[in-house]
């Protein structure tokens, strides 16, 4: 590789040739404050808070997108530099409603951060006009607040590489403000409600829908059995929360916080995940033998379905039928379950803990109540999770490993890995495996869907039989996806597909990282080994072998996988929508 | 301010359809000429609407917020259709000292609109306008091509009801 020898603040580093001179500054241990940068989305070069000098440029030069030369001597913190970083900090500032004390971002905010890294602390000082906004609460998966929005467009961005542009800088001047055509709501535009502009905010601005305040509710009346059930990534990355590495695996720690917050059962999501695969592996085997539509494609990650029945509204046969993981653990809790214990399903809440900000649509779509009461009452994200454990005064570091109720927490590796992008494929290949060599085959790794490409195909001999997968995650692949199959020239039998760039451990509704740590971090790759690693290290690794589900097919759905029982509990339909209201 | 909405019924017509189709098929291969298709709509339309908005949208391969950002970024662009008559009053330095405000207001009262907006019959539509080179005349407003001067808000009622209001 070409090097490039420079020097930052005095410091000698050698880089690749083409590096920024952000990343260099990072090499020789200095940080330069970003807004509106963030790494592969949003390279625009446009709010010049990360000014420096160098040698051979004339004024101050954006680090983020400038390239660094041989020899070049670069000064990050020059009085300089620092009387236009905190200029640019004061002109943002004049039109920001400044309400830390209430803003759930208080804490985390960049913006925050950086006015009291330069000492921008004359709150009197910024009394002018400015343009104010009415909120936007017209969507269950995000508010935005235009009063807080700095204009960095890093949401504008993101929901472009979700090849969905439904966002975008409306206006001029003053009145420049981030929007939807027509100023429609987002309840009237196309958004997927994958909440990848939530985790890209720097600030205030975009937020989740809070639903703590019903959770808290739930908890304190006396009449309600409260259950709450986890996806199979919050255990990857709930421990961000609290200042853990990225990566770490709080399973244990999880269980006893929400136990600790007063739920009554703790139950694990991935329960639902076995469930889909013998669900789903069963619905490929149908189509496959009766010549069904093919390639059939995943409906778990509900943006994903959602963008489907926008954009390719004429395409909905090739989704598998199968609800998603936290519609089945649902609709078994509030029939099997509650049928079980002699509880009225009416008197259960079920809570669940998610990844994804699209969860929160998807308890309210036609179909999701099995037991003639919703399936699911209440989503809340990693983030709300993280907020109730911090104002119960929980300290979540300390706590204890505990374990997850039965009898809905014996789980498979093969549904711990559906939180990244590929484990839902490898989990059904597992399954397929198995199911079509009539054999318990030892080898239940398929490396070939793992890694975090968008895109990843492979083709799989199983007893003579050629499967053609592809396994795809953000809209952009997912559009790919659908333009080939809509072309007719589809080569797949069976297709992943997951809303957000490398799956739930990368969902709109995780903890959501600064600039600073996701510009040089591959957040999705550490919390997705997290997952592998616990997989590898589990008896069970296929679905098929859960013991839970088995006893629930012979209990309850006694007419088998795939039955009229099994069909009526855990399987739904899809509507095309109309994009623009 | 921001660009006024106007709320009233779309009236495009079949051959105003075909124009802009012809348009598109024109330019549709290249992205970066959507300025200049949404230029030949509003010469077409009078304004862009969302329906005229989505039409480029869909042909141009663009996301319609894309077309909106660009038509609310620009001044020439209007969302707001121009009535028969267009009552264009000049808020130059000129005009404004010697009170085109005071015209401006009057002229909302009567006609029951506000500026960049057009009435409910499709008869006016208001507009504010920079300089025009008449300042000799100040304050001045014109209706189409024709042009009032020296005003005060009392001549308002009059002009009006020269174009039938
Ligand atoms: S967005 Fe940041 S700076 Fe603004 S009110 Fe919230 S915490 Fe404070
Ligand atoms: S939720 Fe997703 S689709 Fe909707 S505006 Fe945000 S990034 Fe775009
Ligand atoms: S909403 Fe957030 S991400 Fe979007 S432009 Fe405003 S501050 Fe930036
Ligand atoms: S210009 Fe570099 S972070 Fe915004």
């Amino acid at each position: 590789m070409d090097m490039v020898n420079v020097k930052v603040n005095g410091i000698a580093v050698s880089v690749p040739k083409g590096s920024t001179i952000l990343e260099a500054a990072r090499a020789a241990g200095v940080e330069i404050p970003t807004l509106c940068f963030l790494k592969d989305i949003n390279e625009i070069g446009a709010c010049r808070i990360c000014v420096v000098e160098a040698t051979g440029a004339r004024g101050l030069v954006t680090a983020c997108v400038y390239p660094v030369a041989e020899g070049m001597e670069i000064q990050t913190n020059t009085a300089r530099v620092q009387k236009a970083r905190k200029t640019t900090l004061e002109l943002i500032l004049s039109t920001h409603e400044k309400k830390c004390l209430s803003c759930v971002r208080s804490g985390d905010c960049e913006l925050q951060k950086m006015c009291k890294d330069y000492g921008v602390e004359d709150a009197g000082m910024f009394d002018g006009f400015r343009p104010t906004y009415e909120l936007d609460t017209s969507v269950p998966h995000l508010v935005r607040d235009n009063n807080k929005c700095i204009l960095c467009r890093r949401c504008v961005a993101a929901c472009r590489q979700q090849f969905v542009s439904v966002i975008g800088a409306n206006d001029r001047g003053i009145d420049t403000h981030i929007a939807c055509a027509f100023e429609k709501p987002l309840s009237e535009v196309p958004c997927v409600s994958c909440g990848q502009c939530v985790v890209a905010c720097p600030t205030g601005a975009l937020t989740d829908n809070d639903s703590t305040a019903d959770v808290w509710a739930a908890l304190a009346d006396p009449t309600k059995h409260v259950i709450v059930t986890t996806a199979p990534s919050i255990r990857a990355t709930l421990g961000e929360c609290f200042g853990m590495p990225v990566g770490t695996n709080v399973e244990g720690k999880m269980v006893a916080a929400l136990r600790r917050l007063g739920f009554e059962k703790v139950f694990d999501t991935n329960f639902g995940a076995d469930l889909t695969i013998l669900e789903e592996a069963h619905e490929f085997v149908e189509r496959v033998q009766n010549k069904g539509v093919l390639p059939m494609i995943t409906s778990c990650s509900p943006g994903w379905v959602k963008f489907a029945e926008y954009y390719y509204p004429d395409q909905l046969d090739h989704l598998s039928t199968c609800k998603s993981p936290q519609q089945m653990t649902g609709a078994v809790l509030k029939t099997y379950y509650a049928k079980k214990m002699g509880i009225d399903p009416k008197d259960i809440v079920n809570v669940s803990v998610m990844p994804c900000t699209a969860k929160k649509f998807e308890i309210n779509r036609d179909d999701q109540n099995a037991a003639g009461v919703p399936d699911v009452d209440i989503v809340i994200t990693t983030r709300e999770l993280g907020r109730m454990i911090d104002r119960a005064g929980i300290l979540f570091t300390s706590l204890p490993d505990e374990e997850f109720d039965a009898p809905l927490g014996d789980d498979t590796g093969a549904a711990v890995i559906f939180g990244t992008t590929g484990g839902v494929m490898e989990a059904a290949l597992r399954t397929a495996n198995d199911w079509l060599t009539g054999k318990d085959n030892k080898d239940v790794e398929f490396h070939e869907v793992r890694g975090m490409d968008g895109l990843k195909e492979a083709t799989y001999n199983i007893a003579g039989m050629e499967i053609r997968v592809a396994v795809a995650s953000g809209i952009a692949s997912a559009n790919y996806i659908m333009d080939t199959i809509k072309s007719g020239n589809a080569p797949w039998h069976f297709v992943e597909i997951m809303c957000c760039p490398g799956g739930c451990i990368n969902g709109g509704g995780q903890p959501i990282q600064p600039a600073a740590v996701r510009n040089f971090t591959d957040l999705k790759a550490l919390r997705a080994k997290a997952l592998y690693d616990q997989d590898a290290a589990m008896t069970l690794r296929k679905s098929h072998d859960s013991p839970v589900v088995k006893k629930l097919y012979e209990e309850f759905f006694d007419d088998g996988i795939g039955g009229h029982k099994a069909h009526h509990c855990l399987h739904t339909t899809y509507v095309a929508r109309k994009k623009f209201q | 301010m921001q660009k006024k909405i106007s709320k009233l019924p779309f009236k495009g017509t079949p051959e105003q359809a075909a124009a802009l189709q012809k348009v598109i098929d024109a330019n549709k291969h290249d992205s970066s000429r959507l300025m200049g298709v949404m230029h030949e709509a509003q010469n077409i339309y009078g304004y862009l609407p969302i329906e005229v908005q989505q039409v480029i949208a869909d042909g141009m391969g663009v996301p319609l917020e894309k077309v909106y950002g660009v038509a609310t970024f620009y001044a020439q662009f209007s969302l707001s259709p121009k009535g028969e008559y267009n009552i264009s009053v000049c808020l130059g330095t000129a005009c404004y000292v010697k009170g085109s405000g005071d015209l401006m207001d009057k002229l909302k009262e009567l006609l029951g609109i506000d500026a960049e907006e057009c009435t409910a019959d499709g008869r006016f539509s208001l507009t504010a306008c920079r300089c025009i080179g008449a300042c000799g005349l100040a304050p001045v407003l014109t209706v189409n091509d024709d042009v009032y001067g020296r005003l005060t808000t009392d001549d308002i009622p009059g002009i009006l009801a020269k174009y039938g209001k």
